[in-house]
């Protein structure tokens, strides 16, 4: 039988000490149970020291005294049931049904944290999904089993761009795969958790879709564990049942800034901006978690969104994410204000994995030429605009004069579409060869000789 | 069982914390030395002793222990088993194979597994060299065993040993813990020598002494190997925000370096990296042994997601291992990807022992283990009397990407190459996108008469200009972003029309490029060479007064471009015949006009 107790030593913000304390493990769950009313909050071990232990509490801890709760040890680790049934559901971000449905109820248990996996298991990512968007699937193609978060900024249309991924991405309908997606929304406000049950409905995809939901008014707590729930489940879907999963999970943010108010409540040594030391590891748990297995047919593709705060890429949230993802697709606040959507700033965005997953008998043969001379000219237009802000355009090179054509066309009609609107990667590369004809053939340095002589044709 | 064996205390948990645990009743433990944690017998390593309490570093995830649960000594530092079946292999941060964990868990890896290591059940056919009566001293080899089938193991008396042959095995199939040799020391003391040795990762394996290093490690990367190159034995480092390219680099490296052996090592990255490794490296021909170059790499795989204790270590692990073929007189390289998340670990385990932080919450011994880990490479006379080498190449991660952040200045104060990757390159796709301006290599002066003797007269000459060329272009290019590249003069202009030729088609090159991801140098430099000779050609014309727009030929510019894919690696005649065509263009011009200028002056005559 597990002890309880009564007395609470201190409070601080998310964490609560503890005296005199026998028989508890690192990691341990607890029950903390209030006196008056019943209800249950949860709690995690995190630390011990001699008799004192240290409880993270995920729900708020406001009221929280020494006599009006009892703290009960559960002797369990953080586990969650497993089940089929877990899809069309919504849970709080410690896993517990908000839809007034019932409580899942499985033999199966898993560890929310989760463990790492084995790279001698993995299987490399070679499969191109196909999101519908020219800019994502030419430039930084989507790989089934990727990471690839979303660099936003506020106000930036990130979860529009999520939504019609979501939507429009061949997942495995057509292939007669098993598809599903888990979608986790941290200290999101309600208004963007209900454009994203919308959006699923809309799609048809509702009772493919596990929602695990923590409100911008919810514990901050909570926040650490709710990507967890959601990877525990997705993997679950993965490689115990075998579907291809998609995880969305925003915003990476409010996660990044729970970790550092907990942190800073244990008094820990900060690195940047307040943010703890071990901030790269503790991402890295949960982004590592995507991926595909050789023995199992599943994968985990992973899309978390952030924001990026002051629009800042050096910030060390989407620093420190990019050093662990595999790619990252960066929404750009000009594209924006010249209401080019979706805003994809194609400079910074890459995909690491797309280069095993496009060309012969994945997209064409050309691909991989086209995104190579898309980057090299309109990174040259960034010059060139740079220049003629300073001489004015008039006194340009005919050349350079060609080259401002080229970036305009490129955002309106490249970048540039609808949110209902799906181009298939065969419309995208000719669309960007019909755009590269806008540049002389001598600036086109990317391009093999028999790519050019089979795709292009200077327009007059 | 293991309890009965040590009559030494055991510790007991008072504190847990992460991968930190505090042990009292410790005051008999040895600082570095190895414990076993708790039930589960996770694996760890005493890092601070204050009387009776001692800390301890755990190698696995701690989650599930209590206090209360033993701390058991091993009587040893943490320690690697070195012997034939390290290469082709795959280990974590405490060299535990990875296809073993893997037999016991099929996806994840879990904790308490114990200590695993090479393989102690594999037969080995083996050669004894030593012979009855025969005098052995440390670094000696008194046997052989092909280890794969690119490398021989020579099977080295270790450090501190020394004797006469008393007995030897005969030839034949053998484990790596068999005794093969006994000898007989001074004190009259027997000694057992087998395959594998042990040696704890954090001491320097010893040698003779160091010797200078004069030959690059040759890695078929032009911007390296002619622009910044590495010595055999030397140091290097590759710092660059995310996505700059820094793991692409190593991979080539590791791919394509003409080391004997290479030893690589994820630390702190990602788990597809390590990944694509074991699917790729298997299928590749190494250029000089025409084998697989699986049959000459060692990985250590701590994945960014794996215990950050274990990741601490693998740096250690993977430079002992460099160190111990280094002894058998191979030119070792070793790749640490990423430094960064070493010092990060180190950071992290520093905070959990509330230690006093310097810079950026770094620990204020950060600059001294980076120095240590580096002065770990180096050539030099093995205990043996060979030549043996270990070049250290880490890629260095900057918070933000920017350089001056504590990681990144420490270790440039320690390493000799610096190879900057540069964000804005790798935004318009130019990679390897090494920074030419901010790089730069320490080694150029002793290497200098390597390359004469072994490339061409003028290597570094030509290397000297074209580096040049590229710091004037730069120059240049700052004053066309202010008034444009119509104002500037025409000699000018041909300078930025040449710098874009050795960018783009001799700096940029393609690692997804069956012909250009490995050049030799012969082709290296036969490429810039004809570049120079175009370059010299256009201002022939320039003096003349020919202007760029003129001297441009577009056929032959392109020719330039595409000459790494166009031209094979075996045969160069196309730089031949690329040169007949510049000599035909450019006579063909010159003669117009000297003409046209023979004819103005006629002309001139006659009014
Ligand atoms: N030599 C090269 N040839 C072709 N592509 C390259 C080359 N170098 C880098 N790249 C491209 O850049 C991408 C990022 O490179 P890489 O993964 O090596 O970056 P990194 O610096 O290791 O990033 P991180 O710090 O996040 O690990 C690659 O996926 C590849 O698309
Ligand atoms: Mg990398």
């Amino acid at each position: 039988m597990k002890k309880e107790y009564l007395k609470i030593d201190k409070v601080i913000g998310p964490l609560i000490e503890i005296s005199e304390v026998d028989d508890v493990f690192y990691g341990e769950v607890v029950d903390i149970i209030d006196i008056d009313t019943g209800s249950i909050k949860k709690g995690k071990v995190i630390k011990i020291e001699e008799k004192n232990v240290i409880i993270q509490v995920f729900q708020n801890t406001a009221g929280l005294a020494a006599g009006n709760s009892i703290i009960k040890f559960t002797g369990e680790s953080f586990n969650l049931p497993m089940s089929l049934d877990l899809q069309g559901r919504i849970f709080n971000g410690v896993g517990e049904p908000i839809d007034n449905g019932s409580a899942i109820f499985s033999a199966i248990e898993a560890n929310i944290n989760g463990r790492p996996i084995n790279p001698m298991s993995r299987e490399y990512p070679r499969n191109f999904i196909q999101t519908g968007i020219s800019s994502i699937d030419t430039l930084a193609t989507l790989i089934r089993g990727q990471k690839l978060p979303i660099f936003s900024g506020n106000g930036l249309p990130h979860n529009e761009l999520a939504a019609q991924i979501v939507k429009q991405a061949q997942l495995g309908e057509n292939t007669g795969e098993v598809f599903g997606v888990v979608f986790a929304a941290i200290g999101v406000k309600h208004d963007d958790e209900k454009f994203f049950r919308k959006s699923f409905s809309e799609a048809n995809i509702m009772d493919h879709v596990v929602m695990f939901v923590n409100y911008a008014d919810d514990p901050i707590a909570e926040r650490i564990t709710t990507p967890r729930c959601a990877l525990t489940a997705a993997e679950y879907l993965a490689f115990e049942k075998n579907m291809h999963v998609l995880v969305v999970m925003t915003d990476m943010t409010s996660y990044c800034e729970a970790l550092r108010e907990i942190s800073s409540a244990r008094e820990e040594v900060p690195s940047r901006k307040g943010y703890p030391g071990y901030m790269y590891s503790d991402l890295a748990a949960l982004y590592e978690r995507a991926g595909m297995l050789r023995d199992r047919k599943g994968s985990i593709t992973f899309l978390p969104i952030l924001t990026m705060p002051n629009d800042d890429i050096t910030h060390p949230i989407p620093d420190l994410t990019g050093y662990i993802t595999e790619g990252q697709i960066v929404l750009g606040r000009d594209l924006f204000q010249r209401s080019i959507y979706p805003p994809v700033a194609v400079l910074p965005s890459l995909s690491r994995l797309m280069k095993d997953g496009i060309g012969e008998g994945f997209t064409r043969e050309d691909h991989a030429d086209v995104t190579n001379q898309l980057f090299a000219s309109y990174s040259k237009v960034q010059e060139v605009r740079t220049l003629s802000q300073i001489i004015g355009e008039e006194d340009l090179s005919q050349t350079d004069k060609k080259y401002m054509a080229f970036g305009r066309a490129f955002e309106a009609e490249f970048l540039n579409q609808g949110f209902d609107e799906s181009r298939n990667i065969i419309e995208s590369l000719d669309l960007g060869w019909r755009l590269l004809s806008l540049l002389p053939l001598t600036e086109l340095d990317r391009l093999s000789p028999e790519n050019i002589k089979k795709y292009f044709s200077q327009e007059s | 069982m293991v309890m009965s064996k040590i009559n030494k205390e055991i510790g007991i948990i008072s504190a847990i914390n992460g991968p930190v645990i505090k042990g009292k009743n410790m005051s008999s433990f040895k600082m570095r030395e190895m414990v076993t944690v708790g039930e589960k017998q996770l694996i760890g390593e005493v890092i601070v002793l204050e009387g009776d309490i001692g800390t301890v570093q755990v190698y696995e995830e701690t989650e599930g222990l209590k206090t209360g649960e033993v701390i058991i000594p091993t009587g040893r530092p943490l320690s690697l088993k070195l012997g034939p079946g390290l290469l082709k292999n795959m280990f974590d941060g405490i060299q535990r194979p990875l296809k073993k964990i893997q037999e016991i868990s099929p996806v994840y890896i879990p904790e308490g597994i114990g200590l695993l290591s090479i393989d102690d059940k594999k037969l080995w056919d083996t050669t004894i060299t030593a012979k009855l009566g025969d005098v052995l001293a440390e670094g000696n080899i008194f046997g052989l065993v092909q280890e794969t089938e690119v490398i021989q193991n020579r099977l080295m008396v270790p450090p501190n040993i020394s004797g006469t042959v008393v007995e030897v095995v005969t030839n034949g199939l053998y484990t790596i813990e068999a005794v093969l040799v006994k000898i007989q020391d001074e004190k009259k003391e027997f000694h057992e020598l087998k395959m594998a040795q042990e040696w704890p990762v954090r001491t320097p394996r010893p040698n003779a002494y160091r010797r200078e290093t004069l030959v690059p490690l040759v890695t078929g990367q032009r911007v390296i190997d002619i622009f910044f190159p590495i010595a055999k034995g030397g140091t290097a480092a590759i710092p660059g925000g995310f996505g700059t390219g820094k793991t692409m680099t190593q991979h080539q490296l590791a791919k394509w370096s003409d080391a004997d052996i290479i030893v690589y090592i994820g630390c702190g990255e990602r788990g597809n990296e390590m990944t694509e490794v074991i699917e790729e490296f298997p299928k590749l021909l190494d250029p000089q042994s025409g084998k697989s170059i699986m049959e000459r790499t060692v990985l250590i795989a701590n994945t960014s997601n794996m215990p950050v204790a274990a990741r601490e270590a693998s740096i250690y692990t993977g430079v002992t291992i460099a160190e111990y073929y280094r002894d058998m007189g191979y030119a070792v390289a070793l790749m640490a990807d990423s430094t960064s998340r070493w010092a990060e670990a180190l950071r992290e385990i520093s905070g959990r022992l509330e230690e006093m932080p310097a810079e950026e919450g770094y620990p204020a011994y950060l600059p001294s283990r980076i120095a240590e880990f580096y002065e770990r490479a180096g050539s030099v006379e093995t205990l043996g009397g060979g030549e043996g080498s270990i070049t250290i190449i880490g890629a260095v991660s900057p918070a933000g990407g920017d350089f001056s952040e504590p990681v990144t200045e420490n270790t440039k104060r320690f390493v000799n190459v610096f190879l900057a990757l540069d964000k804005n390159l790798a935004y318009a796709r130019h990679y390897p996108a090494i920074n030419w301006l901010e790089s730069y290599s320490g080694y150029i002066k002793i290497l200098s008469d390597w390359y004469e003797d072994n490339v061409a007269e003028d290597c570094i000459e030509l290397r000297n200009k074209m580096l040049e060329l590229l710091y004037e272009e730069n120059k240049l290019l700052e004053m066309v972003m202010l008034v444009g590249e119509d104002v500037l003069p025409d000699d000018q202009r041909w300078i930025l029309e040449i710098a874009k030729i050795i960018k783009v088609g001799y700096l940029q090159q393609n690692a997804y490029n069956k012909e250009d991801t490995y050049v030799p140098l012969e082709k290296q430099y036969a490429m810039l060479k004809s570049i120079e000779y175009l370059y010299e050609k256009g201002r022939e014309g320039l003096k003349l007064g020919i202007p760029t727009s003129q001297l441009k030929d577009l056929d032959i510019f392109n020719q330039f471009i595409k000459m790494k894919y166009t031209i094979p690696n075996d045969d160069l005649s196309g730089i031949d015949r690329l040169k007949d065509d510049i000599d035909r263009f450019y006579d063909k011009l010159l003669k117009k006009y000297v003409d046209l200028e023979g004819n103005n002056e006629k002309r001139i005559f006659k009014n």
